[in-house]
């Protein structure tokens, strides 16, 4: 029998509705996995000290009525910099050090009101300006696969929190490969939704024109679901898409896929990029094959190219975000910003200023449609673009240190789609050097159903979604 | 054409106009690392634009409004407005002098 700590979604509700264990005995669970193994792998920065109290209610709920909302009594981890009425929310930054939001993003009150629990807040990138979690304000996360790694980032918190299962299911936001970075470092399943699927608003905002909120579970079924019940249009966010929200659930468990056409795209197999990385996404390509899909070879412009233009997209709207954190109405003075903070900050405000403007941010953002036109014609023709997540495995703590692009380095193969807004799925596909490799299936813009699908059934068809024994690693 | 290299004079400029007080060692530093950072953006100039527009908004979407309705849920009370904020006066946020000052 599995521990209560071991179980999906699913599985979750079904214990509930036979009784084996109520959502009091499953929160108590997680509430004492926290105490004993967060001081060692720093993933949560806050508790919700009512989550007992609302899981006794839920309970009572359970025994009335059933389960008539979509996650009622589901135990979940939420990245810091989604605003939350009566938890401390800091995005890991000290200028927020103590700040108790005013009102709740629209993410997080849409999962209360599908009967979410929260268990806490998780740690990240200051800002979410990282990739490895440890720009953190508050000390780096670990990774639980091998505590001298870095989880990956910025929602490093939230995908440790589903390795070392101290919580059931987890939210993140990613604006360039933030869930499906630390998703792959971390061996988890990541879901980033079509920039607009899910609202902004109550999200402290990184780059605005990119950030995506989404899930990160224990598998793709969890991620679907969850990311169901968040997205829609919001009119507390102007670029929330008006486009209906489909049944994501429903598409799941297909026997084969018959009919998909799937690319890999050459040059996102890097000339740098370790042998053995390479070799799973070939064999995932190959498994893609045996299920049915056909699978071809495409090019695509040089990824280095969405590094440039992800860096001057992203530091400028920083800047214009940051401006707005002055100390007076909620915060700290300004010089409380970490030096990552500052440096992108100002780079921002470089890329902006008159006379560098249209040098940098007007061909950047022209670049971005050359992007775009690319993968609206590899879309003509194909369903889903297949490949790494990132270049290798987790690195070591300290990795990131005293390199200001470690970041757009790591996420050189995720920032493309990112800037051009599509909707992407990571899944483990294997694991090299005892640590987990990601693979992510992207799709066009709101085709978040077929990649949902497509990654449902190559994560049934494999064994690669492994948890580490943390009790054994720490 | 833009310089490939920041100097430490820009880098203060910079900070100036972002509203930040750096470190004399940040100053070096981010010089250093901002002419690296600029090389990497300049790769851009390889790429052929000529004949595409900037993208601002990638889904498509313009001119989005909403009812001109107050919804009552969305006022804050005044006191919880002013909750966060270290300085207050009688229901009133307390701002810094920003005229008449060593800088102005």
């Amino acid at each position: 029998m599995k521990a209560l700590h071991e179980l999906t979604i699913q599985e979750v509700h079904a214990g509930y509705l036979n009784k084996s264990f109520t959502c009091v005995d499953l929160v108590k669970h997680f509430l004492a996995r926290i105490e004993k193994y967060n001081p060692k792998l720093n993933i949560y920065l806050a508790l919700n000290e009512k989550a007992l109290a609302q899981a006794a209610a839920i309970d009572k709920e359970i025994a009335e009525k059933g389960i008539t909302r979509e996650l009622l009594g589901i135990p979940m981890a939420i990245k810091d910099n989604y605003l939350t009425l009566g938890l401390p929310t800091t995005a890991s930054s000290n200028i927020l050090k103590g700040f108790m939001p005013q009102y709740e993003s629209t993410v997080t009150g849409k999962l209360l009101a599908a009967g979410a629990i929260f268990l806490g807040k998780t740690n990240m990138d200051s800002f979410a300006h990282g990739s490895s979690t440890e720009t953190s304000d508050f000390g780096p996360t670990l990774n639980p696969w091998n505590p001298e790694r870095l989880p990956g980032g910025s929602s490093g918190g939230s995908a440790a929190a589903i390795a070392a299962q101290l919580a059931t299911a987890a939210l993140g936001s990613e604006t360039a490969g933030s869930i499906r970075q630390p998703a792959a470092w971390c061996g988890v399943t990541g879901f980033k939704p079509t920039y607009g699927r899910s609202s902004r608003y109550g999200v402290i905002a990184m780059a605005s024109s990119t950030d995506s909120p989404g899930p990160l579970a224990r598998n793709v079924a969890d991620a679907a679901l969850i990311a169901e019940v968040i997205a829609g249009q919001d009119s507390r966010d102007a670029t929330t898409s008006p486009l209906p929200v489909e049944k994501y659930v429903n598409t799941l468990n297909k026997p084969d896929l018959k009919g998909i056409k799937i690319a890999v795209v050459k040059e996102y197999l890097l000339a740098e990029m370790r042998d053995d990385v390479k070799k799973l996404i070939l064999e995932a390509a190959d498994k893609f094959r045996s299920l049915g899909a056909t699978v071809e070879e495409i090019s695509l412009m040089d990824p280095k190219y969405a590094i440039g233009v992800y860096t001057v997209v992203q530091r400028s709207e920083v800047s214009s975000n940051l401006s707005r954190f002055d100390g007076i109405r909620f915060g700290h003075p300004r010089d409380t910003f970490g030096q990552e903070t500052k440096r992108r900050l100002m780079l921002g405000t470089y890329t902006l200023s008159a006379g560098y403007y249209d040098a940098f941010y007007k061909k950047a953002q022209a670049v971005r449609t050359k992007i775009i036109e690319e993968f609206a014609e590899v879309f003509n023709h194909f369903d889903a673009i297949i490949g790494a997540v990132s270049p290798g495995p987790a690195l070591p703590v300290g990795a990131s240190q005293n390199q200001p692009m470690f970041g757009e380095m790591e996420d050189i193969l995720l920032e493309a789609s990112s800037i051009a807004g599509l909707t992407s799925v990571g899944v483990p596909c294997g694991f090299v050097d005892n640590l987990p490799i990601g693979l992510q299936i992207t799709c066009d813009q709101f085709q978040e159903a077929k990649a949902l699908m497509i990654a449902d059934c190559f994560q049934r068809h494999t064994d690669f979604q492994k948890f580490p024994d943390i009790e054994k690693i720490l | 054409m833009h310089k490939e290299i920041v100097t430490t004079e820009e880098v203060q400029k910079i900070a100036k106009l972002a509203n930040l007080k750096l470190r004399d060692n940040e100053v070096k530093l981010f010089a250093g690392q901002f002419t690296a950072t600029v090389d990497i953006i300049n790769q851009l100039n390889e790429v052929n634009t000529s004949s595409v527009l900037a993208t601002y908004q990638v889904t498509g979407l313009s001119n989005i409004t909403r009812e001109d309705i107050v919804d009552p849920k969305r006022v804050l009370p005044q006191q919880i407005a002013l909750r966060e904020a270290p300085l207050t006066h009688e229901g009133f946020f307390v701002v810094p002098r920003v005229i008449d000052t060593d800088e102005t």
